[in-house]
């Protein structure tokens, strides 16, 4: 099984540079996996500009991501609550949580530079609006799923309203908020190095390095950046599917 | 005495389709202290009505409930095992044992203390860290008869606890339950579709009308324990309850 998952991926590396090397692709256009990767040595070592490295990047990024990510959890975890427990609150909530929602994050920059300039926070704002969502509406979900012979159960064994939030509907809603939160990872990831690309600039991060590899015309540090990018994203998901794994070993049958 | 519900009355609203439909009328019913009382009737009579609002979980439109001669916060004294056995599948076996204690804010060693007792007589004795859905029917229901005896409630409602278990498993957990019955002297008002069941368990069946339910019919089960299921007395005592809810389809069909 380990072996499929690795052979596919390898023979079409394989194809991609033999057909380079046959002169079939372009190098100024698309450069060879070994130049890709002769790329990534040196933005690893001389950095671009010279002096920022390519873990410099990333940690920036990994930086601004976080603390959006980390912001929108602990706001939409506990609103998501209150809102799928209360009917009235919901009904409220609906429509406006729905014309928001649309709007994507990345339409939110200018607005971001405006109330916080450039810089850590207004990327965190646009990674926060984009973790946000997915979270609170899994959420919601999740607590709505929550069967309501627990409660009762959870009523007759003398829990009152506050360990019923707390006993009950958060473990309830668990695995749909994993979901949520693997989502919501997902897209801060990909929304930040939009990000980085389009305003919040302040001299570092992947989206940053990739626009300054675009200027001078290297295929190879972009592509390389793009590996970069896709690496830290699958990085971050395995970090949240084990501790989902972890944390909801009661589900396993 | 134990429990009393004088008059109750419920009716419920649709929301959706502005219909109301009756469930109870009148029902009233009397069980005293440490008895074991059977409540049957035919599907949708209200039965789970019934120990819904005796637990305090619904509200009656109309009617009173007496629990040891108050009309008193049901919480205290009251104790619920459902069908679905409803344990938290979050939690291991003993932390749902002890869901409960936590809620009364006892020490950590008094709960695992009064936990690993029930563990050790319900025979869960190794199963402490393992989560319900690793469980069979029959441990997952001991488990939750032990997450609500724990807390000692003087009165036990039970519905239809053991109707999704297999025959076999069915019939030890009767002898289960009547063990734990005749040693502790607790009160219990046990819901059940089953006939041999209610007449093998309880002192006295209570026979509920299709809806709106009332009681019907009030059987006295004067038969020494343990019962014998093949005797001639436990078969005019089923007897009777078939004829009792025979008639009930009759009416429903008529
Ligand atoms: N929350 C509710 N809202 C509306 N109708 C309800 C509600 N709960 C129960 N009912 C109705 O009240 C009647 C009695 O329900 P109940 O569950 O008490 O019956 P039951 O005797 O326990 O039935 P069963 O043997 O199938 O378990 C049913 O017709 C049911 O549809
Ligand atoms: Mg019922």
């Amino acid at each position: 099984m380990n072996n499929k998952k690795i052979i596919f991926p390898l023979m079409l590396l394989v194809v991609w540079q033999v057909c380079s090397f046959a002169g079939i692709l372009p190098h100024s256009k698309i450069p060879s996996p070994l130049e890709i990767i002769i790329a990534l040595n040196e933005l690893m070592l001389t950095g671009l500009p010279a002096g920022s490295s390519l873990i410099t990047h990333g940690l920036y990024s990994l930086l601004r991501v976080i603390c959006g990510f980390l912001l929108a959890g602990v706001i939409a975890i506990p609103c998501g609550i209150i809102i799928g427990w209360s009917k009235i609150l919901r009904e409220v909530c609906t429509p406006v949580i729905e014309i928001i929602r649309p709007i994507p994050p990345l339409a939110w920059i200018p607005l971001a530079i405006l109330w916080f300039g450039i810089g850590l926070k207004s990327a965190s704002f646009i990674i926060f609006l984009g973790c946000f969502f997915p979270i609170l509406l899994s959420t919601i979900s999740g607590v709505l799923a929550v069967d309501s012979i627990l409660i009762d159960a959870a009523r007759t064994l003398g829990a009152k309203e506050k360990d019923i939030f707390i006993k009950i509907l958060i473990p309830g809603a668990t695995p749909s908020i994993y979901t949520g939160v693997r989502i919501g990872m997902g897209i801060g990831w990909m929304t930040l190095v939009a990000a980085e690309f389009t305003g919040v600039k302040s001299g570092y991060g992947l989206g940053y390095m990739i626009m300054i590899a675009r200027d001078i015309q290297r295929p190879d540090l972009v592509i390389a950046g793009m590996v970069t990018i896709g690496l830290v994203g699958y990085m971050l998901d395995t970090v949240l599917r084990v501790m989902e794994a972890r944390s909801l070993r009661w589900r396993e049958t | 005495m134990g429990l009393e519900i004088n008059k109750l009355n419920k009716t419920f609203y649709n929301a959706d389709d502005h219909t109301t439909i009756v469930a109870l009328q009148d029902v009233s019913l009397r069980v005293d202290n440490g008895e074991f009382v059977s409540i049957i009737g035919p599907s949708g009579c209200g039965k789970t009505t019934i120990l819904r609002i005796i637990s305090g979980l619904e509200i009656p439109t109309a009617g009173d409930l007496y629990i040891h001669e108050k009309q008193a916060e049901p919480w205290n004294h009251v104790g619920f095992v459902f069908q679905e056995y409803a344990l938290f599948p979050w939690r291991t076996v003993s932390e749902n044992i002890q869901f409960g204690l936590e809620m009364k804010g006892l020490t950590k060693s008094e709960k695992k203390l009064r936990s690993n007792d029930y563990i050790h007589r319900f025979g869960l004795h190794g199963f402490e860290d393992t989560y319900p859905n690793e469980l069979s029917g029959g441990m997952r229901q001991r488990v939750a008869i032990a997450r609500t005896l724990v807390n000692d409630p003087s009165i036990i409602l039970m519905d239809e606890p053991f109707g999704a278990l297999d025959s076999q498993t069915r019939g030890q957990m009767q002898k289960f339950l009547l063990d734990i019955w005749r040693q502790s002297n607790k009160t219990i008002l046990f819901v059940t579709h089953n006939i041999d069941e209610a007449v093998f368990l309880s002192q006295k069946v209570i026979g509920i009308s299709k809806r709106p339910g009332s009681v019907q019919l009030s059987l006295n089960i004067d038969l020494p324990y343990p019962r014998d299921v093949t005797s001639d007395e436990f078969n005019r005592y089923r007897k009777e309850i078939i004829d009792f809810l025979n008639k009930q389809n009759i009416e429903q069909n008529g």
